[in-house]
């Protein structure tokens, strides 16, 4: 295939960047879009320009690291992550526009690469179970009920690669931080900290400059690992029973 | 091995919903739903226009004097008239807000640009302020009569019917109700999201009767200025 890319290069976080257009050949459909841009930054490396920046890291699905607008979709046409996009969705001769995630909150490091450690920020401020350490607890002595642990997995399956925030109008983390709310709080071991889980994470959200929730959906359509728009929804109840809890 | 217990004080709980985003949605929810129930109301009492002056002026005294002796007159209607008044200042204030919030927090658009979400989605804000604006004329128009100039307090038959008489403030009202129409198909849908009341199970549910209202709404408020131009009620 041949393509004609039009790529945002940005040599660091306060330059200006600008859309440039590169011409590329012998791309197959059996490329995926990562190993598409490594052939295109092969040639850049012969040429003696500076390669295009891009995160990566797994490359198989799970990781959260990769991810890029194109086309103004977030990952691309297909529901999956960058790196799982395979060539073969795009046809000889097109033009692929190819954008780093667009959010206040997750400013340019270079190229397509940015700086999404607001999230962790979030994570940080009470997405985990704060429980001794020591040998791992018998399995059979928490009883999770079926559905509270489907629900759990449906959640967890988030991998923090942004896109929901990238794809959101509002440049909100709303999509992210219910995953990570509902992961934990419908489970028995996250109960002790239901309340203050939810609170400090969407406070920590706030705080971390990204916008409101308008429902407009677009979250939950470009997020790789389907997490539902419902999860905001949850995510809403359990801060309206914390906050009414914590009022008392 | 002691445990790390939090024992910071947590801000009270007006501040607390003030101060999210998620709390400024809620106000927007509860605010937005008092204001619908109120719109059933309205339009109901709108239709009575069907059955003729007496009828139709009777409820408009009706209106007045619901609740004597326990309220005097016109109480009942005042308190109506604040809490709508309440409601319509914080949700217009919560939508600037998160409004403003929102634009800061998307400062760079994307280069390659598609229009996705729904018209009733994309449509929220200024469908929203053209509403506020509506309001006031409307006020105007038929609660005072600043703006219409053969205007006669306690005679709301003769009012409607010759404020529907001038074509260009029919396309007003129609167009509004319009805009209410799409406002609310998004927005009571939404604020079932907002509220929690929402699930994978009764997302239709709730689809369906933001569409159902927004229907029945549009359709009972355009019948009035409708039947006033073709001459159903003069
Ligand atoms: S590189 Fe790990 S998810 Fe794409």
């Amino acid at each position: 295939m041949r393509l004609t890319l039009r790529i945002w290069r940005q040599a660091n976080a306060d330059a200006e960047g600008a859309m440039t257009t590169y011409e590329i050949d012998g791309i197959t459909e059996d490329m995926s879009f990562l190993e598409m841009l490594d052939a295109l930054n092969e040639k850049l490396i012969l040429a003696g320009d500076t390669p295009v920046a891009f995160d990566h890291d797994c490359r198989e699905g799970i990781c959260g690291a990769c991810g890029v607008v194109i086309n103004g979709d977030a990952h691309g046409p297909e529901r999956t992550t960058t790196c799982q996009l395979h060539m073969r969705h795009f046809e000889d001769g097109d033009t692929i526009d190819v954008e780093p995630w667009r959010a206040g909150a997750f400013p340019v490091v270079k190229d397509l690469v940015v700086d999404r450690s607001a999230f962790d920020r979030i994570i940080g401020s009470g997405g985990y179970v704060t429980a001794p350490t020591g040998a791992a607890p018998e399995a059979h002595a928490t009883a999770v009920p079926k559905p509270a642990a489907d629900s759990a997995f449906e959640h967890a399956e988030c991998i923090g690669c942004g896109a929901c925030v990238a794809a959101c109008p509002n440049g909100a983390a709303m999509l992210f931080t219910s995953a990570k709310v509902n992961h934990l709080n419908v489970l028995p071991q996250g109960a002790p900290e239901r309340e203050t889980r939810v609170l400090d994470m969407v406070a920590r959200m706030d705080e971390e400059g990204f916008g409101g929730c308008t429902l407009a959906g677009e979250c939950a359509t470009a997020c790789p690992k389907g997490i539902p728009l419902t999860s905001i929804t949850s995510m809403n109840r359990e801060w309206l029973r914390a906050t009414r809890k914590a009022g008392r | 091995m002691a445990l790390a217990t939090r024992t910071d004080k947590r801000p009270s709980l007006p501040r607390t919903v003030w101060d999210s985003t998620v709390g400024k949605k809620t106000v927007m929810a509860v605010s937005g739903l008092l204001m619908l129930a109120y719109l059933v109301a309205h339009m109901y009492g709108n239709l009575k226009i069907f059955f003729g002056p007496g009828t139709f002026d009777g409820y408009a005294h009706w209106l007045r004097v619901v609740g004597e002796p326990f309220l005097h007159y016109t109480w009942a209607l005042w308190i109506i008239r604040v809490v709508m008044a309440a409601a319509v200042v914080a949700h217009a204030v919560t939508a600037y807000q998160l409004s403003r919030r929102d634009r800061a927090a998307r400062p760079t658009k994307y280069v390659h640009r598609k229009a996705r979400t729904s018209y009733a989605t994309r449509t929220m804000r200024w469908g929203g302020v053209i509403l506020g604006l509506f309001i006031v004329w409307h006020i105007l128009d038929l609660t005072t009569g600043t703006v219409q100039p053969g205007f006669v307090p306690g005679h709301p038959y003769a009012n409607v019917v010759a404020a529907f008489h001038e074509w260009w403030n029919d396309v007003i009202y129609i167009v509004a109700m319009l805009a209410l129409g799409l406002h609310i198909q998004h927005g009571f849908w939404s604020a079932a999201q907002t509220l929690g009341a929402g699930s994978k199970t009764r997302d239709r549910t709730f689809k369906t009767l933001a569409n159902l209202l927004a229907l029945v709404l549009t359709l009972g408020f355009v019948a009035v200025p409708v039947a006033v131009m073709t001459g159903l009620v003069s």
